[in-house]
């Protein structure tokens, strides 16, 4: 044998035992797909090109719709009370006066400033929550929910720090200690995970409007912002709305129509 | 052989102990595997063969597509059929924790997260 032919004989060699597991391995992996079942990769009717939003009219809201609201989320959710600073929130009542700091005037001059209205996450079009998660346990589905992964947070409350509405709550204590009824449809929370609004992702893919909108009597319009012939598209554009502090530009898709 | 009568004596005993575990449990009865309650419904998601080995990475899957990519249904590639990705609304329609799931995980010492967040409807058939 020729030195040439030696080393060309060589190199193909090398060349084979280092593809031929890779080609191995991909013509296996396509069989094991095709003789088991497989997740569907076709997004359903309702978040195809969607961008879910929300409106929150404050002159129909009254403190009882909004009791009925929070308590609606809830039980849904299993979300515990805890009478103290460590509480769980997902939506709550806030003062307009901290809804938009710098957007009421002086609190001595309007008469509306300490009146309450509803919080939530504002699912941002720009989510701060989002940037700073270390795991990628939050992030933003393609439909705009800013979501929540329990499985993968680790509890270092980076998001916490970065949300500039408090939309965010931690766990300090096993949430099942706190609840009376739990409900099997809906997971509980461990301890030690960040938890928020999550725009009830659960109800709308079953076509169902989220559980705060339901008991609302009318008082909170919920749908696709990138669809002009939506309700909320159409209250929009009729009614002035105000967004949660938009000189953050986080650019909030909860609207609050005055 | 040197110290012979000791090293004979001390392999005895280290046999003995060794076996311990064997004629110990002579005469006792052959271990039981653990015995479920199956489902009156037969149409699972797939095989009982693919069910019983991959379980939890199809759990694993599931999880992954429904909450991070949004995949809802998932298609039983074999029948056709599709079902909707969930552990609570789908697997424990038929199954039952208590008489399902929790026997081998205790038989086998296996402790899966699952349950620290998911609820299982309590007295689902």
């Amino acid at each position: 044998m020729k030195r040439r032919q030696f080393l060309t004989t060589l190199g193909l060699a090398g060349a084979g035992l280092t593809l031929a597991p890779v080609l191995l391995r991909a013509t296996q992996g396509e069989e094991a797909k095709a003789e088991h079942g497989q997740a569907e990769h076709s997004k359903t009717e309702h978040s195809k090109g969607k961008r879910w939003g929300m409106a929150i009219d404050t002159k129909k809201l009254t403190p009882e719709i909004m009791e009925k609201c929070i308590a609606a989320c809830n039980r849904a959710h299993n979300i515990p009370h805890i009478p103290n600073k460590k509480e769980i929130k997902w939506v709550w009542m806030e003062t307009f006066h901290h809804l938009f700091p710098g957007q009421m005037y002086d609190k001595h001059y309007s008469s509306f400033s300490e009146d309450k209205s509803l919080a939530l996450c504002n699912h941002c079009e720009h989510p701060p929550c989002v940037r700073v998660c270390p795991t990628q346990a939050t992030f933003k589905r393609d439909d705009g929910i800013v979501m929540m992964d329990f499985h993968r947070c680790i509890g270092c409350r980076y998001c916490m720090a970065a949300c500039p509405f408090g939309s965010r709550s931690f766990n300090f204590y096993d949430p099942r200690k706190f609840l009376k009824t739990e409900n099997p449809e809906f997971p509980t929370r461990t301890k030690g995970v960040v938890e928020k609004c999550l725009f009830c992702y659960e109800r709308l893919d079953e076509g169902k409007l989220p559980y705060c909108v339901e008991v609302a009597e009318g008082a909170i319009y919920f749908g696709d912002l990138n669809d002009p012939n939506s309700e909320i598209r159409k209250v929009l554009a009729k009614r002035f709305a105000l967004t949660r502090k938009p000189e953050l530009g986080t650019v909030p898709c909860v609207y609050y129509l005055i | 052989m040197y110290d012979g009568g000791r090293i004979l004596v001390g392999l005895a005993i280290f046999v003995a102990f060794f076996t311990f575990p064997f004629w110990y449990n002579l005469g006792n009865a052959a271990y039981q595997g653990p015995k479920l309650e199956l489902p009156k419904e037969k149409n699972c998601v797939n095989t009982k063969q693919f069910m019983l080995e991959k379980h939890m990475q199809l759990l694993n899957e599931w999880r992954d597509e429904y909450v991070r990519k949004h995949v809802i249904s998932y298609k039983n590639q074999l029948t056709g059929q599709k079902f909707k990705i969930s552990l609570t609304k789908t697997c424990l329609k038929c199954h039952q924790k208590e008489k399902f799931c929790d026997k081998c995980h205790s038989s086998f010492a296996v402790q899966p997260y699952c349950w620290d967040c998911h609820v299982a409807p309590k007295g689902a058939k």
